[in-house]
């Protein structure tokens, strides 16, 4: 079951500003309530980076800043530069309209916690509708495009079967090889086995994996902390909103620099 | 009950020893070879009983009551007048209900905008539309000449016209029931296809949102699609209310098939037979469209249902194949337990 580099090595065309997302000093509050504090995070082209924190850490607003699904009030995300949701002429920052949003957006690919698989179409139909929609492929060059992605995540015999055929740990598979469809520069989970039974996790995380070794940008928003270490360049912790820890994984882990993040290890180890 | 606990209890475990000399479990009886004895309801088959009295009570005064005319009813039932009424019912129907549709769709999503203009304008609508009889406002669309004699364009807030109609060749009776049925259609069918729209999970719009899919793409392909579901049983509702609602266009003295039944019936008397061509036109209508509902509604089940139900068709073929199936079975089972076990099998299938 392993991502083999035929995918990517197509698309590679400037590896070294191949996803570099930055992140200056976003904050964001809802009704008076700071969600995120100053936020400021650099990731790497190719590199893995974990994001842990309790429940309402502002972990997952965080990363849906980074492909625009959440505004920010102050502060600016860029992906390789671009900002996602604005275009900067001289001093001044347009907002853009949605068309571009959309085609910018393309180069981050999400996947979900619920993996939100459209119900009404099959597994290919899922993968093939945005590459068809987005005039990247016809409909026939689409649906080998979604069997190739599916043979890659292990579902190579599921091409016409329903979400609701399928198992969690299946249908989250499914959602990844949709986010691939589009060769997204950097690809973001949003607590990807979370809504999975622990037996499932495994399958998943095994796709994940191979994605981390093939030079695709990764943050993901994870409970799994076993996983976080094997897989992840670096772990950031958060807490209310604020970025309390950024180091390889050792580091976090065995040496803990805040107080609160030893506590939070403490629980969860 | 009581039977196969005194069974387990005494007899069983030595009768089993005797016959069956292979079983392992002794303890256990093997329950393939008795016989299931289903709950009787007698209180259910005497209410069953009185219903299907009264049910055949009426179906008999339907044959046998010469009142309804039914010799009548033949006679008009394809008369060359009904069948241009039903065209015009049909046309009326098709026109307005595609008009309405389409404009709430429209309306539902200006509601939906994030425009307060788009949204107050499709809520004020919504709200005069579903506020005024239907009755009312054909005819008032009807008396639009006397409102405003000629419609056409010009200087604004003025009466200078480059280019105009008299109102009354405009708005013909039937351009008068269009606009009637089909704006009155459209604040109803806007506010089932919100409706439908919100009852679709939010994280389809964020997965469609995130792929980058274009805003046509997405309420075409990916929030319709899963809204028809909530909107579908709701929308026949309102065609099947539409077709039989046409019959208020007759105040405006439109020959639909209502409006010709009661001429026919003016002027011969026959009032309770020519209801009954009407009426049995407009039961032909709605089974038609039911029918059509059950297949509509199944098309857009697919994906929502782990296994989609079978059609009334595939199900009686299925029940054919498996009493054809029990038929053949019969004789080729002489050996007493065996029977016994294809019997318990069989009433679950």
């Amino acid at each position: 079951m392993s991502i083999a580099a035929t995918h990517a090595s197509d698309t590679v065309t400037t590896p070294t500003t191949r996803g570099l997302v930055d992140i200056r000093g976003v904050s964001k509050s809802y009704a008076g309530h700071d969600v995120l504090h100053d936020v400021n995070l650099t990731v790497q082209p190719g590199e893995v980076v974990a994001i842990l924190g309790p429940s309402g850490s502002g972990k997952s607003t965080l990363l849906r800043t980074i492909n625009h699904l959440e505004s920010v009030d102050r502060g600016w995300v860029t992906v390789d530069g671009e900002l996602i949701g604005y275009e900067q002429r001289g001093d001044r920052l347009f907002e853009l309209k949605e068309r571009e949003i959309l085609k910018r957006r393309t180069n981050v690919g999400v996947v979900f916690q619920n993996f939100n698989l459209f119900p009404h179409l099959t597994a290919a139909e899922n993968i093939a509708v945005a590459p068809v929609a987005l005039g990247r492929l016809g409909k026939a060059d689409a649906r080998e495009l979604a069997l190739g992605l599916l043979a890659k995540v292990g579902l190579a015999d599921k091409p016409d079967a329903y979400p609701r055929q399928l198992s969690g740990g299946q249908q989250q598979r499914v959602a990844i090889a949709r986010a691939l469809a589009l060769q997204p520069k950097v690809l973001l989970f949003d607590e990807p086995t979370s809504a999975l039974d622990p037996e499932l996790v495994g399958e998943v995380l095994d796709v994940i994996r191979d994605l981390a070794k093939l030079g695709t940008t990764l943050i993901i928003v994870t409970h799994e902390i076993g996983f976080a270490r094997e897989v992840a360049d670096r772990i950031v912790f958060i807490d209310a909103g604020h970025i309390l820890e950024v180091g390889p994984p050792e580091r976090v882990f065995g040496s803990p620099k805040h107080p609160r993040t030893r506590e939070f290890l403490g629980r969860v180890l | 009950m009581t039977d196969i606990v005194q069974e387990y209890g005494s007899a069983a475990p030595t009768e089993d020893s005797s016959a069956t000399p292979q079983v392992v479990n002794r303890d256990s009886p093997d329950f393939a070879a008795f016989t299931v004895v289903h709950t009787r309801h007698y209180v259910r088959w005497i209410f069953g009983a009185l219903v299907l009295f009264v049910v055949l009570q009426f179906l008999w005064s339907l044959a046998t009551n010469d009142k309804y005319g039914w010799p009548v009813f033949a006679t008009y039932f394809f008369a060359p007048a009904i069948l241009k009424g039903i065209q015009l019912t049909l046309g009326l129907t098709v026109v307005a209900g595609t008009i309405g549709f389409l404009l709430g769709t429209l309306l539902a999503l200006a509601r939906l905008s994030k425009s307060p203009i788009l949204n107050s304008v499709s809520w004020s609508f919504i709200w005069f539309f579903r506020s005024v009889p239907l009755l009312v406002q054909l005819l008032v669309w009807y008396n639009l000449g006397y409102l405003y004699p000629r419609l056409g364009l010009g200087v604004p807030f003025t009466d200078n016209y480059f280019w105009s109609f008299d109102t009354v060749t405009l708005v013909s009776q039937f351009a008068a029931a269009v606009l009637g049925l089909s704006l009155n259609q459209a604040a109803y069918s806007a506010e089932i296809i919100r409706g439908g729209i919100l009852s679709v999970d939010q994280g389809q719009l964020e997965a469609a949102a995130a792929l980058g899919l274009p805003r046509h793409v997405r309420v075409l392909r990916i929030i319709l699609p899963q809204a028809a579901r909530a909107i579908l049983p709701n929308a026949f509702n309102e065609i099947i209310g539409l077709i039989k609602g046409t019959s208020i266009v007759s105040v405006i003295a439109l020959g639909e098939l209502f409006y010709v039944t009661q001429v026919i019936y003016n002027r011969n008397q026959q009032v309770i037979p020519l209801l009954l061509v009407s009426v049995v036109w407009y039961i032909i209508f709605t089974t038609v469209l039911s029918i059509a509902q059950f297949y509509v509604e199944r098309h857009f089940a697919r994906g929502a249902l782990r296994v989609v139900p079978p059609t009334p068709i595939q199900a009686a073929r299925a029940w054919v194949k498996t009493q054809w199936a029990r038929l053949d079975e019969k004789p080729a089972a002489p050996e007493p337990s065996k029977a016994a076990t294809t019997r318990i099998g069989g009433n679950g299938s």
